[in-house]
This record gives structure tokens, C-alpha cells and sequence, in this order.
């Protein structure tokens, strides 16, 4: 009874006050989407930085020794390119981490594939790339170059096996967390085991597959960068670690400078496609 | 009107001894039943009766449930869930010809989402339907395939009460205009007596009631034959109208 009562009490303390609210014009909701985007968004934040380091140089508050001015890196990039070591240097990275990458996209998928659709494909394969994953890639360089040489082969190998393993993960999770009311349906529609593959299973795990996919091309730098400044005798690392035994800072950030774009524009690219391939999918960043 | 009189003579669905059992708990006790050939039977009972295993059984759809019994089913039986089932990746047009071939496929296909209501839509990513309308795409993905039993099981369960009357609506068209074998699974007495001409109470894994709903469509709730129609259901599903 004390609960009624005290329910009627507040219903009615309440009403006079809705009474007056009532004629007042209603705001509108908070929207939790982040809203619309800005445009060129992506570029706002490495722009600002950029404006920050010319102004700090012009107002000579960095040693030009540790950060050299903006304008000072651009002209020795342009020097760089026209005695022709750097378009040598830049060619032989990207070569590497093409090679690489490409063998690693191609192996990661073919691997979670076979031991996403077949049993016997994950009792052979699922294990065996957790074992691998557990050793540190970069690790395997000793063992790689007593094998391989210290050519380019091992390089592209090493830069392989940095790639495949995200790739093989997220699709593999993705290829066996296949939705089991999709099967279902698949067995009611009467599709043969090929067409459920092609319709169901594969384009249901290419959103996993982006993600591993986007994993493996940032791997292929890390890969490429570690293996150059510490084994090789041409390309960008190569290129950065001789500039570091003589000091050129200059050439160094240049380095880093390609590096960094390199890593944008990969992974622009991989968002773009991604994009067009999920265009069915509408979240928070559309 | 012959022919259709000259195919109910012929059971679509045949049970003999069907019995099905989740570990240990026997979910189908021996159940015996006919489906005549293109008659729309309702199967009522609470959660947990077994409609749905029964309707999984005659789908095929029960690789791993113990059991035992006869069950002859038509070679093209389509099923409708209680959630459309689209594929979010395929448009609305390749859904409803999912597992479907041949040249005129993409024409049957639109006829289909026409006869649902939904021409215009082809091109449509699921996502942009509601839910409702996602219920026809899974109804016209049904039809495409001119099936000669039809289970649904809950279909209209997930919609609001007024999507849910325009849908019985429709359900009874596509029938009258197919005529396929339904088996309609639910847990709503109303949506049974204004939709089926025979129902069906699963109580205890057995057939409890079969009932046959005599009466001319479309039907309304106001029909006082349909009043007593719902009070024998109720009585058969333990609720007692006194308690409301």
C-alpha cells in the first residue's frame, strides 16, 4: 500500500511540472554518432604537426643538428633523387616489401582457406601457425640468413611470414565463426557445398579478412625497416643507417619522411577497397 | 476447384512413430500425422513443446538429434524463420534467388517480390529494410522456389502488432494463389484460428488437439464460432480464460 501511495504522490507532483514544459519547444536528442566528417580528416592532424616543426625551425628553437628544418630534408631529398641513389634505394624497399607482402596475402589466405573449410586442414594447419606466431618473426632472421643467404630471399621471407599471420588469424576466426543460422539456411535453400562457400562463407568473412588484411600491410614495413638497417646493403634502411654513421640527420628523416608515406598510402589504399568491397555494411564510419 | 479437391487425397507430409529426444529428454513422443496436400495447418503449443523440432524434423534440418519413425516429405519444401535471414552482403534481389538457377531466374525473382509487395526494392541491401519488409523478402525467397510444403516457423513473431495483421493478410493470398502444404508454427491461438483450417496443439511431445477451423476467410476476431474455436484451443494449452 505505502508503495501506491507514494506513486500517486509523485504522478501527481509531476504533472503540473510536464504541464508546463509541455509548450516549450522540445530540444533535439544528443546524436551519438561522431557526427559528419571533416574534410580531408585524415590529413588535419600530420598537416598540423608539419606547420608545428616549420615553425619551430624558422624560429630556431631545434638544433639543426638533432631536427633540421622541413625545407632542409625536402632539399636534400631533392638532391638525393637527381645523383640517382635514392629512386635506387626507394625501388629496391618497395620491391622487397611488394615480394613479401604479396607471398604472405597469398599464403595467410590459402592457409585459413584450407583450415577454415576442411577439419583435417585445421587439425594440420590451425596449430602449426599458432606455434609460429609464438615465436617472434624477427627472431627467425638468424636462422633465415644461415639458410637463405643474406640476399634478398630472406628478406622477402621474413617480410612474408610478418604478413601472413595476421591475415591467416583474422580470416581463419572469421571463415569459422560463420553465423550457423546462415548454414541453416543454406541447407534449406538446397545449395551445394561450393555455391555455400562462395556465397556464404567467403563473403561473410571478408570483413575479418580487411582486418588482417590491414595488419599485414602495416607488417610489411615493420618487417622491411628492421630487416634493412640491420642486414643490407642497398635500399631505404641501408640509405638510413650509413646517413646515422656520419650524422645526416637530414637523410634520415628523409627516410623515415618515405617510410611514412609509403605506410599511408598503403593502408589508404586497403581502406578504399575495403570500403568498396563492404559497401553493404553501414556503421559509424560511413 | 477439382484439381485442388483431387489433391488433398494425397498427404504432402506423412509421420508414423516420429520421436525425438535432446539428451535424454524425450521432445517427440511417437507423433502420427498426415498433411493432405495444400491445407494450411497452424501448430500451437508453449515454448518448449517441441513445434519447433517438429518443424525442424520435416525441414531435414535435425542432423544431430537422436531419434527414431517414419517422415516422408515433398522434394521442394521451403522454410521461412522467425528472423528474415537475409544476407546482409547480398542485395534483396539476390537473396530471394539464393540457391536458385537457371535463365529466368532474375525474372521469377521479381515477380516474386512484386507478389510481396516489395517491386521496387531489388537493389535494396537488407539493411535498409525493415523488419517487416525483410519478412517479405524471406516469404518471396520462399515462393521463388514453388514449394510444394511451406514450414514457417514464427514468422510473424519478431513484427508489431499491425505489421503482423497486413502480413496474415498476405501469408493467406500467396497460399490461396500457390496453394502449397503449410505448417505454421506459433505460439499466438489468434493468429492460428484467423490464418489456419486445421490446428494443431503439441502437448507433452504428442498431438493433443486437432482441430478443424470450419469457417469462411478472411475471418475476423469478432466471429463468435472463432470465440469457441479459441476457447477449445486454450482449454488444450492449460490457460483458462477466467484468469485473464
Amino acid at each position: 500500500m505505502t508503495t501506491t501511495t507514494t506513486t500517486t504522490t509523485s504522478t501527481a507532483g509531476a504533472a503540473p511540472a510536464a504541464a508546463q514544459d509541455a509548450p516549450r519547444a522540445r530540444r533535439a536528442r544528443r546524436a551519438l554518432t561522431p557526427g559528419r566528417r571533416l574534410p580531408a580528416a585524415r590529413l588535419t592532424g600530420p598537416v598540423l604537426l608539419l606547420a608545428l616543426w616549420a615553425a619551430a625551425s624558422a624560429a630556431g628553437q631545434l638544433d639543426p643538428g638533432a631536427i633540421p628544418a622541413p625545407w632542409t630534408v625536402l632539399r636534400t631529398a631533392g638532391h638525393l633523387w637527381t645523383d640517382g641513389t635514392l629512386p635506387t634505394d626507394v625501388a629496391t624497399s618497395l620491391r622487397r616489401a611488394a615480394y613479401g607482402f604479396s607471398l604472405g596475402l597469398v599464403g595467410g589466405v590459402l592457409l585459413a582457406l584450407a583450415s577454415g573449410l576442411s577439419r583435417t586442414g585445421e587439425a594440420l594447419i590451425d596449430g602449426t601457425v599458432n606455434l609460429n606466431r609464438a615465436i617472434p618473426t624477427l627472431g627467425l632472421i638468424p636462422l633465415f640468413i644461415l639458410w637463405l643467404g643474406i640476399g634478398e630471399t630472406f628478406k622477402i621471407a621474413i617480410i612474408a611470414i610478418v604478413v601472413y599471420i595476421p591475415i591467416y588469424l583474422n580470416t581463419h576466426a572469421a571463415l569459422s565463426g560463420i553465423d550457423s543460422r546462415f548454414v541453416e539456411l543454406a541447407e534449406v535453400q538446397g545449395l551445394s557445398r561450393w555455391a555455400f562457400i562462395r556465397q556464404i562463407v567467403v563473403p561473410g568473412a571478408l570483413p575479418g579478412f580487411f582486418v588482417g588484411l590491414r595488419l599485414g600491410v602495416t607488417g610489411s614495413w615493420l618487417g622491411l625497416v628492421v630487416l634493412e638497417q640491420i642486414n643490407a646493403t642497398s635500399g631505404l634502411g641501408y640509405m638510413m643507417f650509413q646517413a646515422q654513421n656520419y650524422g645526416q640527420t637530414d637523410v634520415i628523416l628523409v627516410g623515415l619522411l618515405i617510410y611514412g608515406v609509403f605506410g599511408l598510402i598503403s593502408d589508404s589504399v586497403v581502406r578504399l577497397v575495403e570500403r568498396r568491397v563492404l559497401s553493404w555494411r553501414r556503421t559509424l564510419s560511413s | 476447384m477439382a484439381p485442388h479437391t483431387e489433391q488433398l487425397t494425397r498427404p504432402a507430409v506423412s509421420l508414423r512413430g516420429l520421436t525425438r529426444s535432446f539428451e535424454g529428454r524425450t521432445v517427440l513422443d511417437g507423433i502420427d500425422l498426415d498433411l493432405p496436400a495444400g491445407q494450411f495447418t497452424a501448430l500451437l503449443g508453449h515454448s518448449g513443446s517441441g513445434k519447433s523440432t517438429l518443424l525442424r524434423a520435416i525441414a531435414g534440418l535435425d542432423h544431430k538429434v537422436a531419434g527414431s519413425g517414419e517422415l516422408s516429405a515433398p522434394q521442394r519444401v521451403s522454410v521461412v524463420f522467425q528472423d528474415s535471414r537475409l544476407l546482409p552482403w547480398r542485395r534483396v534481389l539476390d537473396n530471394v534467388l539464393l540457391g536458385t538457377n537457371g535463365k529466368d531466374a532474375a525474372d521469377r525473382g521479381r515477380a516474386a517480390l512484386a507478389e510481396v509487395g516489395l517491386k521496387g526494392r531489388e537493389r535494396a541491401w537488407p539493411s535498409e529494410l525493415s523488419g517487416g519488409e525483410a519478412q517479405r523478402a524471406a516469404l518471396a525467397r520462399s515462393l521463388v522456389r514453388e514449394p510444394e510444403l511451406l514450414l514457417a516457423d514464427e514468422p510473424f513473431g519478431a513484427l508489431d502488432a499491425l505489421t503482423r495483421i497486413r502480413m496474415h493478410g498476405l501469408l493467406r493470398r500467396l497460399w490461396q494463389h500457390h496453394r502449397p502444404s503449410v505448417l505454421l508454427v506459433t505460439h499466438d491461438v489468434d493468429e492460428a484460428i484467423v490464418l489456419a483450417d486445421r490446428v494443431l496443439v503439441l502437448d507433452n511431445g504428442r498431438i493433443g488437439l486437432d482441430l478443424t477451423i470450419d469457417r469462411p476467410h478472411p475471418r475476423s476476431h469478432r466471429d463468435p464460432l472463432l470465440g469457441e474455436y479459441r476457447e477449445r484451443l486454450l482449454a488444450a494449452l492449460g490457460v483458462t480464460e477466467d484468469l485473464a
